[in-house]
């Protein structure tokens, strides 16, 4: 974890609301492990000053990048940021994905719109290679599928339009897929992050097939450090339950831990 | 040049601490900051058993500033001392520890299971959180209450007490001076706001508490009040809290009234605060050819009406 001023070098329109942000950060980078976040200061907000966490996209030798959605005044300004502008970050935090091990489970990833972004560094590392399930509204909100691809993966997309892919919820596809697997299916993990609703499912999903999961929590951030107690989430401790920090114990959790009934 | 200050009998090596709540129980900014360089490192609100928290949505932005309502979680003595005393003991600077209770006796045992434990800087008293139901803030708004709260626990600790107060009522003098002649060694002015904020298109409160306590830079020119207020009812010293961002902010408290300051809500958004705010004080007073922070401590000039 280090905290730094660093420059922007691209912040371009992916698709719609969503933008790819490259930041030159050499010492950050190679720290980078998946579903790690970002804690970014957008240094022209002036009157709102609290950082905003953003999920790691890609990470090369010098950059790392984040994917993205314009969703309130934070990320509006930052859209409005220029190559060559600064930005304070504290990078990386949080507690990330397991990496499969090389012979190991199968990962299936499961992605819902800018949940997308926390999957692809997973993707990348995992000497497995498994299927991702990415669902969004229309087809503007399913990101970066072509990454995927090209480092061979499979890729369901799953659209509640049906503008893209199958017609409905991601988990439709993913249920059909386990189901698949048949006598293989002790052998999936799987790995997801998304809308909470979309968390919760997945989870069920995971419990229903005795499967383990990995969810990426989404919860709002103050500190991203653990020192607030904003982002906390119910977790099994012992007979009963505690809060836990999604910026510190998480932002990933192992599904089974997660009292969904507290949960929001 | 000094910028050492007294809390009490604790010598603080230059007078920027940080506001209980803020800075966890200190290890969590360890590897971001140096620790050592602060006066004093000042951990959140413990009570005698551990401590749930509110559900959430438990904070929420707002023009330069948040509402929080945390709820005062929390490890109970027993959870902090096993998990994070050991680290705050090895620093060379005093942990000041911020203590409540529900009762008047939790509060005094509390400060005595402390007493016993050696090597605490000071007991902070928190007598004024807006997020809790029972205890917290009805302590701090009756001077009948705050002082049996201090005297109980001057009973059973030499430790610096230091009393902080709530902002939320209608003459801090009062409660100031209450504090003082029960016993305390110090005060902290102030805590948080009672605030609210709605989301106007659930129309639901943005927090599940539904109202918090307001802090950062928009409460900074009333909390600047509060001390100047506090600091012509009293002699001992007071901590300064409220918005401090920079170190003008800090010596604008300093000016006030207060002999030291607390960096809050900064460090969420920026963890270096502390340490930009003592290196500023520095420079203003080499610029000014001040040679002893003391000189700057209520040194506002009001005109005589």
């Amino acid at each position: 974890m280090l905290e730094q001023t660093v420059t922007i070098v691209a912040n371009e329109r992916d698709t719609d609301q969503y933008f790819r942000l490259v930041l030159h950060a050499p010492q950050i980078a190679p720290l980078i492990q998946p579903g790690q976040f970002a804690h970014v200061r957008i240094l022209p907000l002036k009157d709102a000053l609290l950082r905003r966490p953003f999920s790691i996209f890609q990470a090369t030798a010098d950059t790392f990048s984040i994917l993205y959605k314009t969703v309130g005044k934070g990320t509006d300004v930052l859209s409005r940021m220029r190559a060559g502008e600064e930005l304070s970050v504290i990078a990386p935090l949080g507690h990330g994905f397991t990496v499969p091990a090389a012979g190991g489970e199968t990962p299936l990833l499961i992605a819902g719109g800018y949940g997308m972004a926390a999957m692809f560094l997973l993707a990348q590392r995992s000497p497995q290679k498994g299927i991702v399930f990415v669902g969004g509204r229309r087809r503007v909100d399913i990101l970066c599928e072509k990454e995927f691809t090209a480092l061979g993966w499979e890729v369901r997309v799953a659209t509640e339009d049906g503008s893209h892919g199958e017609k409905g919820l991601v988990t439709q596809p993913l249920l059909a897929e386990i189901r698949n697997f048949k006598s293989q299916i002790s052998n999936l993990k799987l790995f997801a992050c998304g809308p909470t609703p979309m968390l919760k499912a997945v989870g069920k999903l995971a419990e229903e097939f005795n499967l383990p999961a990995e969810l990426s929590m989404d919860e709002h951030m103050c500190c991203g450090v653990g020192t607030c107690l904003t982002c906390v989430i119910p977790v099994k401790a012992g007979e009963s339950w505690e809060y836990q920090r999604t910026c510190t114990e998480g932002p990933v959790f192992d599904s089974r831990e997660i009292v969904w009934e507290i949960t929001k | 040049m000094n910028l050492s200050v007294q809390i009490g009998k604790r010598t603080m090596q230059n007078p920027v601490t940080v506001a209980s709540g803020t800075f966890g129980y200190g290890a969590e900014y360890a590897r971001l900051i140096d620790l050592n360089q602060l006066g004093a490192v000042t951990v959140k609100g413990i009570r005698l058993n551990p401590v749930l928290g509110n559900p959430t949505p438990r904070t929420s932005e707002t023009a330069s500033g948040m509402l929080n309502a945390i709820g005062l979680q929390g490890p109970g003595v027993d959870g902090f001392i096993k998990k994070y005393w050991p680290f705050l003991k090895s620093l060379k600077v005093p942990t000041i520890i911020n203590i409540w209770g529900t009762t008047v006796e939790e509060y005094a045992e509390v400060a005595r299971r402390f007493d016993a434990l050696g090597g605490v800087g000071a007991l902070e008293l928190n007598v004024s959180c807006p997020n809790i139901k029972a205890g917290g803030a009805q302590f701090g708004t009756d001077c009948n209450l705050l002082a049996q709260v201090v005297a109980a626990c001057r009973q059973v600790t030499m430790l610096p007490l230091i009393t902080k107060m709530s902002p939320n009522v209608p003459n801090i003098a009062q409660l100031a001076k209450a504090a003082e002649d029960a016993g305390s060694d110090a005060l902290a002015v102030t805590n948080s706001f009672p605030a609210m904020a709605i989301d106007i298109h659930t129309r639901k409160p943005k927090l599940a508490n539904i109202t918090g306590g307001l802090t950062g830079p928009a409460i900074k020119p009333i909390a600047i009040k509060l001390v100047w207020e506090a600091a012509k009812a009293v002699k001992i010293p007071i901590i300064g809290m409220g918005g401090i961002q920079t170190a003008d902010d800090a010596i604008e408290f300093l000016m006030a009234g207060a002999t030291a300051v607390a960096v809050g809500t900064a460090n969420f958004y920026e963890p270096q605060t502390p340490l930009q705010v003592i290196a500023g004080i520095r420079e203003f007073m080499e610029q000014k050819k001040i040679s002893d922070v003391r000189e700057l401590t209520g040194s506002v000039q009001v005109a005589k009406k």
